[in-house]
Protein backbone atom coordinates (compact mmCIF):
# COMPACT_ATOMS: atom_id res chain seq x y z
CA UNK A 1 0.00 0.00 0.00
CA UNK A 2 1.26 3.43 -0.89
CA UNK A 3 0.66 6.78 1.09
CA UNK A 4 1.71 9.93 1.69
CA UNK A 5 4.35 10.97 3.80
CA UNK A 6 2.93 13.36 6.37
CA UNK A 7 4.98 14.30 9.03
CA UNK A 8 2.97 15.52 11.37
CA UNK A 9 5.00 14.93 14.94
CA UNK A 10 7.23 17.15 15.94
CA UNK A 11 9.80 13.42 16.78
CA UNK A 12 11.77 12.27 14.18
CA UNK A 13 9.65 9.74 11.98
CA UNK A 14 11.39 6.54 10.81
CA UNK A 15 12.05 7.10 6.98
CA UNK A 16 11.08 10.85 7.70
CA UNK A 17 14.83 12.84 9.07
CA UNK A 18 14.30 15.54 11.30
CA UNK A 19 13.72 18.40 9.29
CA UNK A 20 11.29 16.60 6.59
CA UNK A 21 8.16 18.49 7.03
CA UNK A 22 9.23 21.13 5.05
CA UNK A 23 9.58 18.12 2.39
CA UNK A 24 6.36 18.01 -0.33
CA UNK A 25 3.36 15.57 0.97
CA UNK A 26 3.79 13.28 -2.33
CA UNK A 27 6.45 11.31 -0.86
CA UNK A 28 5.27 7.89 -0.38
CA UNK A 29 6.20 5.27 1.92
CA UNK A 30 6.15 1.83 1.09
CA UNK A 31 5.86 -0.20 4.46
CA UNK A 32 6.65 -3.22 2.67
CA UNK A 33 10.01 -1.97 2.06
CA UNK A 34 10.68 -0.70 5.21
CA UNK A 35 13.25 -3.06 7.48
CA UNK A 36 11.81 -4.12 10.54
CA UNK A 37 13.11 -1.49 12.71
CA UNK A 38 11.74 1.61 10.62
CA UNK A 39 8.78 -0.44 10.56
CA UNK A 40 8.62 -0.38 14.40
CA UNK A 41 9.15 3.12 14.41
CA UNK A 42 6.83 3.90 11.26
CA UNK A 43 3.75 2.16 13.31
CA UNK A 44 4.76 4.08 16.41
CA UNK A 45 4.48 6.91 14.59
CA UNK A 46 0.90 6.42 12.64
CA UNK A 47 -0.28 5.16 15.80
CA UNK A 48 0.64 8.53 17.22
CA UNK A 49 -1.60 9.67 13.95
CA UNK A 50 -4.30 7.39 14.65
CA UNK A 51 -3.93 5.86 11.34
CA UNK A 52 -5.29 2.30 12.34
CA UNK A 53 -5.14 0.88 8.66
CA UNK A 54 -1.60 1.59 8.41
CA UNK A 55 -0.96 0.38 11.75
CA UNK A 56 -3.10 -2.49 11.21
CA UNK A 57 -1.07 -3.03 8.15
CA UNK A 58 2.20 -2.65 9.62
CA UNK A 59 1.04 -5.48 11.95
CA UNK A 60 0.41 -7.58 9.08
CA UNK A 61 3.86 -7.06 7.85
CA UNK A 62 5.25 -7.79 10.82
CA UNK A 63 3.45 -11.58 11.58
CA UNK A 64 3.97 -12.48 7.81
CA UNK A 65 7.69 -11.87 8.45
CA UNK A 66 7.49 -13.92 11.33
CA UNK A 67 7.35 -11.82 14.26
CA UNK A 68 5.62 -13.13 17.66
CA UNK A 69 2.55 -11.27 18.04
CA UNK A 70 3.39 -10.09 21.77
CA UNK A 71 6.78 -8.62 20.44
CA UNK A 72 5.16 -6.67 18.28
CA UNK A 73 1.99 -5.60 20.66
CA UNK A 74 5.44 -4.96 23.26
CA UNK A 75 7.45 -3.30 20.67
CA UNK A 76 5.44 -1.31 18.25
CA UNK A 77 1.32 -0.85 19.65
CA UNK A 78 2.35 -0.41 23.44
CA UNK A 79 5.20 1.11 22.88
CA UNK A 80 3.67 3.55 20.81
CA UNK A 81 0.69 4.00 22.91
CA UNK A 82 2.98 4.86 26.15
CA UNK A 83 4.30 8.01 23.69
CA UNK A 84 0.66 8.96 23.38
CA UNK A 85 0.14 8.76 27.01
CA UNK A 86 3.16 10.94 27.87
CA UNK A 87 2.51 13.82 25.59
CA UNK A 88 -1.48 13.71 26.55
CA UNK A 89 -0.45 14.20 30.18
CA UNK A 90 1.86 16.60 29.01
CA UNK A 91 -0.70 18.66 26.99
CA UNK A 92 0.53 18.14 23.53
CA UNK A 93 -2.43 15.91 23.14
CA UNK A 94 -5.70 15.88 24.00
CA UNK A 95 -8.62 13.60 24.09
CA UNK A 96 -9.93 13.71 20.78
CA UNK A 97 -6.28 12.72 19.13
CA UNK A 98 -6.14 9.98 22.26
CA UNK A 99 -8.91 8.26 21.24
CA UNK A 100 -8.09 8.26 17.74
CA UNK A 101 -5.04 6.92 18.84
CA UNK A 102 -6.63 3.55 20.46
CA UNK A 103 -8.55 2.71 17.97
CA UNK A 104 -5.15 2.90 15.77
CA UNK A 105 -3.90 0.90 18.62
CA UNK A 106 -7.07 -1.29 18.73
CA UNK A 107 -6.66 -1.94 14.81
CA UNK A 108 -3.29 -4.10 15.21
CA UNK A 109 -5.07 -6.40 18.40
CA UNK A 110 -7.63 -7.09 16.59
CA UNK A 111 -4.91 -9.40 14.61
CA UNK A 112 -3.27 -9.94 17.61
CA UNK A 113 -5.46 -10.98 19.82
CA UNK A 114 -6.85 -14.29 18.25
CA UNK A 115 -3.10 -15.36 17.91
CA UNK A 116 -2.01 -14.36 21.37
CA UNK A 117 -5.19 -16.57 22.47
CA UNK A 118 -4.03 -19.48 20.71
CA UNK A 119 -0.15 -19.42 22.14
CA UNK A 120 -1.27 -19.19 25.65
CA UNK A 121 1.17 -16.36 25.72
CA UNK A 122 -1.72 -13.59 26.48
CA UNK A 123 -2.48 -13.09 30.57
CA UNK A 124 0.20 -14.97 31.98
CA UNK A 125 -0.06 -12.03 34.23
CA UNK A 126 -3.59 -13.14 35.33
CA UNK A 127 -6.39 -11.28 35.04
CA UNK A 128 -7.55 -7.90 35.99
CA UNK A 129 -10.85 -6.90 37.04
CA UNK A 130 -11.82 -2.80 36.04
CA UNK A 131 -14.68 -1.16 36.44
CA UNK A 132 -16.28 2.42 36.85
CA UNK A 133 -17.60 2.78 39.96
CA UNK A 134 -21.34 3.61 41.05
CA UNK A 135 -22.81 6.59 39.71
CA UNK A 136 -20.70 7.31 37.30
CA UNK A 137 -21.17 6.18 33.33
CA UNK A 138 -17.57 7.38 31.86
CA UNK A 139 -15.64 4.90 30.97
CA UNK A 140 -13.22 6.46 28.22
CA UNK A 141 -10.09 6.43 30.59
CA UNK A 142 -10.61 3.05 31.71
CA UNK A 143 -11.12 1.54 28.33
CA UNK A 144 -7.59 2.50 27.42
CA UNK A 145 -6.49 1.34 30.68
CA UNK A 146 -8.00 -1.54 30.15
CA UNK A 147 -6.39 -1.66 26.57
CA UNK A 148 -2.99 -1.16 28.01
CA UNK A 149 -3.33 -3.96 30.86
CA UNK A 150 -4.44 -6.26 28.24
CA UNK A 151 -1.04 -5.22 26.29
CA UNK A 152 0.95 -5.68 29.56
CA UNK A 153 0.04 -9.11 29.43
CA UNK A 154 -3.01 -8.88 31.51
CA UNK A 155 -6.72 -10.90 30.89
CA UNK A 156 -8.58 -8.03 31.62
CA UNK A 157 -12.23 -8.46 32.73
CA UNK A 158 -14.25 -5.35 32.41
CA UNK A 159 -17.50 -4.80 34.46
CA UNK A 160 -18.61 -1.48 32.83
CA UNK A 161 -19.79 1.63 34.04
CA UNK A 162 -22.03 2.26 37.51
CA UNK A 163 -20.47 -0.86 39.23
CA UNK A 164 -22.09 -1.01 42.58
CA UNK A 165 -19.62 -2.59 45.76
CA UNK A 166 -21.50 -6.10 45.00
CA UNK A 167 -21.02 -6.41 41.59
CA UNK A 168 -16.36 -6.02 42.29
CA UNK A 169 -17.57 -8.65 45.25
CA UNK A 170 -19.28 -10.84 42.72
CA UNK A 171 -16.51 -10.35 39.85
CA UNK A 172 -13.65 -10.91 42.14
CA UNK A 173 -15.47 -14.06 43.38
CA UNK A 174 -16.32 -15.63 39.95
CA UNK A 175 -12.66 -14.55 38.31
CA UNK A 176 -9.97 -14.63 40.96
CA UNK A 177 -8.25 -11.41 40.18
CA UNK A 178 -4.50 -10.97 40.46
CA UNK A 179 -5.34 -6.77 40.88
CA UNK A 180 -9.04 -5.24 40.99
CA UNK A 181 -9.38 -1.55 39.17
CA UNK A 182 -11.91 1.41 39.88
CA UNK A 183 -12.26 4.53 37.25
CA UNK A 184 -13.80 7.48 38.19
CA UNK A 185 -14.17 10.90 36.37
CA UNK A 186 -16.30 12.75 38.48
CA UNK A 187 -15.33 14.35 42.22
CA UNK A 188 -18.84 13.41 43.57
CA UNK A 189 -18.41 9.57 42.38
CA UNK A 190 -14.82 8.65 43.31
CA UNK A 191 -15.08 8.53 47.07
CA UNK A 192 -17.25 5.51 46.34
CA UNK A 193 -13.42 3.86 45.58
CA UNK A 194 -13.45 4.43 49.59
CA UNK A 195 -16.31 2.92 49.90
CA UNK A 196 -15.61 -0.36 47.79
CA UNK A 197 -12.26 -0.83 49.63
CA UNK A 198 -13.25 -0.20 53.01
CA UNK A 199 -15.94 -3.35 52.17
CA UNK A 200 -13.06 -5.73 51.00
CA UNK A 201 -11.16 -4.22 53.79
CA UNK A 202 -13.96 -5.45 56.09
CA UNK A 203 -13.65 -8.91 54.39
CA UNK A 204 -9.96 -9.70 54.46
CA UNK A 205 -10.23 -9.75 50.62
CA UNK A 206 -7.58 -6.02 50.39
CA UNK A 207 -4.89 -8.42 52.32
CA UNK A 208 -4.56 -10.61 49.68
CA UNK A 209 -5.47 -8.33 46.52
CA UNK A 210 -3.83 -4.75 45.38
CA UNK A 211 -6.50 -2.64 44.40
CA UNK A 212 -5.27 0.38 42.00
CA UNK A 213 -7.86 3.43 41.15
CA UNK A 214 -7.69 6.14 38.45
CA UNK A 215 -9.57 8.90 37.41
CA UNK A 216 -8.81 12.24 35.98
CA UNK A 217 -9.68 14.06 39.72
CA UNK A 218 -8.09 11.68 41.30
CA UNK A 219 -4.42 12.22 43.00
CA UNK A 220 -2.33 9.84 44.97
CA UNK A 221 -2.99 11.78 47.99
CA UNK A 222 -6.95 10.68 47.58
CA UNK A 223 -5.54 7.13 46.63
CA UNK A 224 -3.32 7.09 50.19
CA UNK A 225 -6.73 8.42 52.11
CA UNK A 226 -8.78 5.68 50.95
CA UNK A 227 -6.32 2.87 51.35
CA UNK A 228 -5.75 2.27 47.38
CA UNK A 229 -2.72 0.25 46.84
CA UNK A 230 -1.30 2.19 43.92
CA UNK A 231 -2.52 5.29 42.10
CA UNK A 232 -2.82 4.62 38.13
CA UNK A 233 -1.99 8.35 37.07
CA UNK A 234 -2.50 7.56 33.11
CA UNK A 235 -3.04 4.40 31.16
CA UNK A 236 0.53 3.51 30.56
CA UNK A 237 1.63 4.21 34.14
CA UNK A 238 -1.12 2.15 35.52
CA UNK A 239 -0.19 -0.80 32.80
CA UNK A 240 3.52 -0.55 34.04
CA UNK A 241 2.32 -0.56 37.78
CA UNK A 242 0.09 -3.43 37.49
CA UNK A 243 2.96 -5.21 36.41
CA UNK A 244 4.91 -4.42 39.32
CA UNK A 245 2.15 -5.64 41.83
CA UNK A 246 2.11 -9.25 40.22
CA UNK A 247 6.05 -9.16 40.23
CA UNK A 248 6.38 -8.41 37.17
CA UNK A 249 9.39 -5.85 35.95
CA UNK A 250 8.51 -3.47 33.51
CA UNK B 1 -11.37 49.75 42.50
CA UNK B 2 -13.92 47.35 44.76
CA UNK B 3 -13.29 45.75 48.10
CA UNK B 4 -14.28 42.07 46.99
CA UNK B 5 -12.59 40.50 43.82
CA UNK B 6 -14.60 37.60 42.68
CA UNK B 7 -12.33 35.87 40.54
CA UNK B 8 -14.63 33.46 38.53
CA UNK B 9 -14.44 30.57 34.90
CA UNK B 10 -15.43 32.39 32.30
CA UNK B 11 -18.48 30.07 31.99
CA UNK B 12 -20.04 32.32 34.82
CA UNK B 13 -18.92 35.82 33.74
CA UNK B 14 -22.75 37.09 32.21
CA UNK B 15 -24.36 35.39 35.29
CA UNK B 16 -22.31 36.77 37.90
CA UNK B 17 -22.58 40.29 36.17
CA UNK B 18 -26.40 39.08 36.49
CA UNK B 19 -26.23 38.69 40.07
CA UNK B 20 -24.01 41.45 40.70
CA UNK B 21 -27.10 43.78 39.14
CA UNK B 22 -29.69 42.09 41.40
CA UNK B 23 -27.78 42.71 44.09
CA UNK B 24 -26.84 46.33 43.52
CA UNK B 25 -23.63 46.00 43.96
CA UNK B 26 -21.80 48.28 42.38
CA UNK B 27 -18.00 48.18 40.57
CA UNK B 28 -16.57 49.87 44.19
CA UNK B 29 -18.29 46.78 45.97
CA UNK B 30 -17.16 44.30 43.36
CA UNK B 31 -14.73 43.69 40.54
CA UNK B 32 -15.07 40.77 38.30
CA UNK B 33 -11.91 39.67 36.75
CA UNK B 34 -12.46 35.65 34.53
CA UNK B 35 -10.33 32.81 33.64
CA UNK B 36 -11.08 31.17 30.00
CA UNK B 37 -13.79 28.52 30.32
CA UNK B 38 -12.27 26.38 28.07
CA UNK B 39 -9.89 25.43 31.53
CA UNK B 40 -12.42 23.31 31.71
CA UNK B 41 -11.38 20.83 29.27
CA UNK B 42 -8.13 20.43 30.82
CA UNK B 43 -8.94 20.49 34.47
CA UNK B 44 -5.21 20.38 35.89
CA UNK B 45 -4.70 23.95 34.72
CA UNK B 46 -7.19 25.83 36.71
CA UNK B 47 -5.61 26.08 40.04
CA UNK B 48 -2.30 26.76 38.64
CA UNK B 49 -4.09 29.87 36.73
CA UNK B 50 -6.21 30.78 39.62
CA UNK B 51 -3.08 31.30 42.10
CA UNK B 52 -1.16 32.82 39.13
CA UNK B 53 -3.51 35.92 39.75
CA UNK B 54 -4.34 35.44 43.21
CA UNK B 55 -0.51 36.17 43.85
CA UNK B 56 -0.44 39.44 41.40
CA UNK B 57 -3.69 40.64 43.04
CA UNK B 58 -3.03 39.91 46.52
CA UNK B 59 -3.27 43.24 48.81
CA UNK B 60 -5.64 44.76 46.08
CA UNK B 61 -8.44 44.10 47.48
CA UNK B 62 -10.37 43.27 51.28
CA UNK B 63 -11.57 40.20 49.87
CA UNK B 64 -11.26 37.66 47.14
CA UNK B 65 -13.75 35.00 45.92
CA UNK B 66 -12.85 32.62 43.61
CA UNK B 67 -16.45 31.76 41.30
CA UNK B 68 -15.35 28.40 40.56
CA UNK B 69 -16.61 25.01 42.07
CA UNK B 70 -14.16 22.02 42.23
CA UNK B 71 -14.25 21.50 38.82
CA UNK B 72 -12.50 18.42 38.17
CA UNK B 73 -9.13 19.87 40.40
CA UNK B 74 -9.20 16.86 42.71
CA UNK B 75 -8.96 19.00 45.68
CA UNK B 76 -5.93 21.05 44.08
CA UNK B 77 -8.07 23.90 43.40
CA UNK B 78 -9.07 24.13 47.55
CA UNK B 79 -5.23 23.62 48.57
CA UNK B 80 -4.54 27.31 46.03
CA UNK B 81 -7.35 29.41 48.00
CA UNK B 82 -6.34 27.90 51.70
CA UNK B 83 -2.53 29.41 50.31
CA UNK B 84 -4.24 32.04 49.78
CA UNK B 85 -6.92 32.58 52.11
CA UNK B 86 -9.67 32.75 49.84
CA UNK B 87 -13.10 31.22 49.13
CA UNK B 88 -14.89 29.49 46.55
CA UNK B 89 -18.60 28.30 45.19
CA UNK B 90 -19.68 25.86 47.75
CA UNK B 91 -20.49 23.09 44.71
CA UNK B 92 -18.25 20.44 42.75
CA UNK B 93 -19.58 22.02 39.46
CA UNK B 94 -21.81 24.79 38.12
CA UNK B 95 -24.95 21.87 37.59
CA UNK B 96 -25.08 21.47 41.13
CA UNK B 97 -24.63 25.59 41.62
CA UNK B 98 -27.68 26.58 39.90
CA UNK B 99 -29.87 23.82 40.41
CA UNK B 100 -29.13 23.16 44.01
CA UNK B 101 -27.51 19.76 45.02
CA UNK B 102 -30.85 17.94 46.29
CA UNK B 103 -32.40 18.81 43.12
CA UNK B 104 -29.12 17.88 40.94
CA UNK B 105 -28.80 14.56 42.78
CA UNK B 106 -32.66 13.69 42.04
CA UNK B 107 -32.13 14.49 38.22
CA UNK B 108 -28.90 12.36 38.13
CA UNK B 109 -31.02 9.53 40.29
CA UNK B 110 -33.57 9.66 37.88
CA UNK B 111 -31.46 8.96 34.86
CA UNK B 112 -27.80 8.83 35.56
CA UNK B 113 -27.19 9.62 31.79
CA UNK B 114 -27.94 13.00 32.37
CA UNK B 115 -25.55 15.32 30.01
CA UNK B 116 -25.99 18.95 31.77
CA UNK B 117 -26.41 22.06 30.33
CA UNK B 118 -26.15 25.50 31.06
CA UNK B 119 -26.95 29.07 29.33
CA UNK B 120 -23.24 28.99 29.18
CA UNK B 121 -22.77 25.78 27.49
CA UNK B 122 -26.24 26.29 25.06
CA UNK B 123 -24.26 29.25 23.95
CA UNK B 124 -21.29 27.82 23.14
CA UNK B 125 -21.93 23.89 22.31
CA UNK B 126 -19.81 24.45 19.42
CA UNK B 127 -17.04 25.33 20.28
CA UNK B 128 -16.60 24.02 24.05
CA UNK B 129 -18.40 20.12 23.38
CA UNK B 130 -18.50 19.79 20.15
CA UNK B 131 -14.76 21.46 18.51
CA UNK B 132 -13.39 20.63 22.10
CA UNK B 133 -14.09 16.84 22.01
CA UNK B 134 -12.54 16.93 18.55
CA UNK B 135 -16.29 16.24 17.16
CA UNK B 136 -16.04 17.84 14.44
CA UNK B 137 -12.95 16.34 12.87
CA UNK B 138 -13.56 13.07 14.39
CA UNK B 139 -17.57 12.80 14.36
CA UNK B 140 -17.33 8.59 14.72
CA UNK B 141 -16.14 9.57 18.26
CA UNK B 142 -19.72 10.28 19.32
CA UNK B 143 -20.94 6.81 20.53
CA UNK B 144 -17.82 7.03 22.59
CA UNK B 145 -18.18 9.92 23.98
CA UNK B 146 -22.06 9.97 24.77
CA UNK B 147 -22.95 6.57 24.57
CA UNK B 148 -23.88 6.16 27.95
CA UNK B 149 -25.78 9.14 27.86
CA UNK B 150 -29.72 9.43 27.82
CA UNK B 151 -30.69 12.88 27.44
CA UNK B 152 -29.68 16.29 27.91
CA UNK B 153 -31.01 18.54 30.52
CA UNK B 154 -30.58 22.08 30.18
CA UNK B 155 -30.29 24.19 33.48
CA UNK B 156 -31.71 27.54 32.12
CA UNK B 157 -30.75 31.03 33.87
CA UNK B 158 -32.68 32.70 31.98
CA UNK B 159 -35.97 32.77 29.72
CA UNK B 160 -34.29 32.62 26.56
CA UNK B 161 -36.25 30.50 23.72
CA UNK B 162 -33.25 31.08 21.73
CA UNK B 163 -30.86 29.45 23.92
CA UNK B 164 -33.66 26.55 24.68
CA UNK B 165 -33.59 26.06 20.93
CA UNK B 166 -29.79 25.68 21.17
CA UNK B 167 -29.96 23.36 23.62
CA UNK B 168 -32.83 21.20 21.80
CA UNK B 169 -30.18 21.30 18.66
CA UNK B 170 -27.50 20.49 20.43
CA UNK B 171 -29.36 17.33 21.88
CA UNK B 172 -30.21 16.52 18.50
CA UNK B 173 -26.52 16.40 17.25
CA UNK B 174 -25.86 14.44 20.66
CA UNK B 175 -28.35 11.97 19.42
CA UNK B 176 -30.42 12.40 23.01
CA UNK B 177 -33.68 13.85 24.23
CA UNK B 178 -33.68 17.33 25.86
CA UNK B 179 -35.45 18.40 28.95
CA UNK B 180 -35.14 21.90 29.77
CA UNK B 181 -35.01 23.45 33.45
CA UNK B 182 -35.31 27.01 34.64
CA UNK B 183 -33.35 26.60 37.47
CA UNK B 184 -32.42 30.72 36.88
CA UNK B 185 -28.98 31.24 39.10
CA UNK B 186 -29.95 29.11 41.91
CA UNK B 187 -27.34 29.34 44.89
CA UNK B 188 -24.75 31.87 42.99
CA UNK B 189 -26.72 34.54 44.40
CA UNK B 190 -26.96 34.04 47.84
CA UNK B 191 -23.08 32.80 47.61
CA UNK B 192 -22.01 36.28 45.98
CA UNK B 193 -24.03 38.05 48.55
CA UNK B 194 -22.08 36.50 51.19
CA UNK B 195 -18.99 37.00 49.49
CA UNK B 196 -19.20 41.02 48.80
CA UNK B 197 -20.50 40.57 53.01
CA UNK B 198 -22.62 43.73 54.00
CA UNK B 199 -23.14 45.53 50.81
CA UNK B 200 -25.50 42.96 49.15
CA UNK B 201 -28.96 43.70 49.46
CA UNK B 202 -30.55 40.79 49.00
Amino acid sequence: MLRSMICTTTRPVAGCPSGMQAMSDDSEIILEDLSDDDLVEQMKDDLYDGMATEVREGTQILLNRGWQAGDILANALVEGMRIVGIDFRDGILFVPEVLQCAGAMKSGMELLRPILSRTDSRASLGKFVIGTVKGDIHDIGKNLVGMMLEGAGFEVIDLGINNPVDNYLNAIDQHRPAVLGMSALLTTTMPYMGVVIEELDKRGILKELPVMVGGAPLNQEFADAIGATRYGRDAAISAELARALVGQNS
Amino acid sequence: MGRCLVLACGALAREVLAVKAILGLSDEDMTLQCLPAHLHNRPALIAPRVEAVLARRRGEFDRVYVAYGDCGTGGALDAVLARHDAERLPHAHCYALYAGEAQFEELVEDQIGSFFLTDFLARHFDRLVWQGLGLDRHPHLLPIYFGHYTRVVYLAQTDNPDLAARARAAADRLGLACDVLRVGYGDLTAALGAAVGGAANV
